[in-house]
């Protein structure tokens, strides 16, 4: 078994999908819903932890990509931007999962992505705002679902 | 018991023969050889800290345009500067926030000065027969300008109280934030590493003492604002909460943005994270037990800021052993707990100050007058108060 962390991107005419049932039903996964966003008209996020064989969640991934969704891994839901970040520690004071943390002996600020359940909480919590989020990005380029 | 002076400690810097350690350094010596070692073999101990410091602030001269103009209202990208001094001097305060640009105030200007930044100055003037000219807009650099030197009222506080809240709703605090129902608590020190929690009754700190700020060497101008030494101390002679404080200057010219970052307080406004370090010379036995002193030994306030007073109630009292622990107990329920001053810059700047000893670069000054002893803080009552 393997657990991976994503984040789905719909466009528009693509958030109406059964996008879950179809994960659970065809790949067998367990499917665990973190975090969804959803501005009509435009695009829909959600955060999952997705857990199964590998094999299976290859196969699932792809299909996401066939329907035109847009999978990124979780690594990439929040970044710091180390040379802004004075490690000071107010983002580790909002983090309930405990993905940021700041301990002796060293102090520096540690980010666990798998911890991490993009709730945007740090974003404004760090005085330097060193901290970016890409959970609400808009999608860059929705490829067709026949080219994808 | 072993005395040395600080003439004595200056020739040994000069000689490169002084022994400095910083106050971690030293609290770990203590501990394993005692505190008489400490004394007899350690010259200096070096501390540092880098917090959120609101008071403070530049005075900037901009020098004389031609005509000449005695501005009265000056904006510097936009954020507004007091002129109502000379000509073309300025005070540009941390915490001024700018006419319209959001998250952005006068710390941010000092940074991006420091930086070599061009900044937009306007300024306006109702014209005398000595400075006719009424209005001025320039790009002005750091380099460009006469002088830039950092003036701040209040610094590197003895100590401060912790920060949890009980109501119901999150708060957007200069403590960072902090969510309802005691969801967390944030403290703000660099403990054991602290200048003036090195050197609790001041004795080598006052007026004119030389330090480390902003990565470059200030001074001690005079007591900070609400100087407040007379609060009660814990059997380590430490006060439980915040007491003494600085007023600090230095050349902004010759700072670095490694020690000065601009900060913004989502709900409440713009701050300057300032890198402080004072090195205290170990002259006798007693300032090396001060020196010795761990997070253990440090206790702090707990105060509830859900509930907006002035005198908010204090929830008891915890050592930086236990805040910095990650977690600490309140009502028998643990919390998180978060810093909100760099520990990991604090040592950097301790570090850099043992280094510019050791090199002979930084000699120790003796205080020109000691920092007030006795003070307590005045409370200011609104006209329509009852008494």
């Amino acid at each position: 078994m393997k657990r991976e962390r994503v984040t789905l991107r719909f466009s528009p005419d693509a958030y109406d999908k059964a996008i879950t049932y179809h994960l659970v039903r065809d790949y067998g996964l367990v499917v665990n819903i973190l975090r969804a966003e959803i501005t009509p008209g435009q695009q829909g996020n959600l955060l999952l932890d997705l857990e199964g064989e590998p094999a299976d969640i290859t196969a699932a991934l792809s299909y996401l990509s066939s329907e035109g969704i847009k999978v990124t891994p979780s690594e990439r839901q929040i970044v710091i931007d180390k040379d802004s970040c004075v490690d000071c520690g107010a983002c580790t004071a909002v983090c309930f999962s405990q993905a940021l943390l700041i301990r002796a002996p060293e102090w520096d600020l540690a980010f666990d992505p798998d911890r991490c359940i993009a709730c945007g909480l740090c974003l404004s919590a760090c005085p330097v705002r060193a901290i970016h989020s890409k959970f609400s990005d808009p999608i860059e380029e929705a490829p067709p679902a026949d080219e994808a | 018991m072993a005395t040395k002076t600080i003439a004595e400690i200056n020739e040994k810097i000069r000689r490169g023969e002084a022994v400095v350690l910083t106050a971690d350094q030293a609290a770990a010596m203590a501990k394993e050889q005692g505190v008489k070692a400490v004394a007899q073999q350690v010259d200096v101990v070096t501390t540092g800290t880098f917090g959120p410091m609101c008071s403070s602030g530049a005075f900037l001269n901009f020098g004389h345009s031609d005509p000449p103009i005695k501005m009265s209202r000056v904006h510097l990208n936009d954020v507004p500067a007091y002129a109502g001094i000379a000509a073309v001097d300025a005070y540009l305060g941390a915490t001024e926030l700018s006419d319209g640009r959001p998250e952005y105030g006068g710390a941010h200007v000092l940074e991006e000065l420091l930086r070599g930044k061009a900044v937009r100055l306007r300024a306006t003037a109702y014209g005398t027969d000595c400075y006719p000219r009424s209005q001025i807009e320039s790009d002005i650099r750091l380099a460009d300008i006469n002088e830039a030197f950092l003036f701040n009222p209040r610094n590197a506080y003895q100590n401060y109280g912790a920060a949890v809240n009980s109501s119901s709703r999150t708060l957007r605090t200069y403590m960072g934030t902090l969510l309802p129902k005691f969801g967390n608590v944030n403290y703000s020190t660099s403990g054991c590493l602290s200048p003036l929690l090195n050197d609790p009754y001041l004795r080598t700190i006052g007026i004119g003492t030389k330090l480390f700020l902003g990565g470059a060497q200030g001074y001690v101008a005079w007591n900070g604002t609400q100087h407040n030494p007379s609060r009660p101390r814990n059997e380590h002679g430490i006060p439980v909460g915040g007491a003494a404080t600085l007023s600090l200057i230095g050349d902004l010219k010759a700072m670095s943005p490694d020690f000065f970052r601009a900060a913004y307080f989502d709900g409440y406004g713009a701050s300057l994270f300032l890198g402080v370090g004072i090195p205290i010379p170990v002259l006798d036995e007693d300032l090396a037990r001060c020196v010795a002193v761990t997070d253990h030994d440090i206790q702090t306030t707990l105060f509830d800021y859900g509930v907006a007073e002035r005198n908010r109630p204090s929830l008891g009292t915890y050592s930086y052993g236990e805040l910095k622990s990650g977690q600490i107990l309140l009502n028998g329920k643990k919390i998180r707990t978060a810093p909100l001053s760099s520990q990991k810059k604090a040592l950097v700047i301790a570090k850099q100050l043992k280094g510019w000893i050791e090199q002979g670069d930084f000699l120790l000054s003796e205080a020109v007058a000691p920092l007030p002893q006795q003070a307590t803080l005045h409370a200011l009552n609104s006209k329509d108060e009852v008494k």
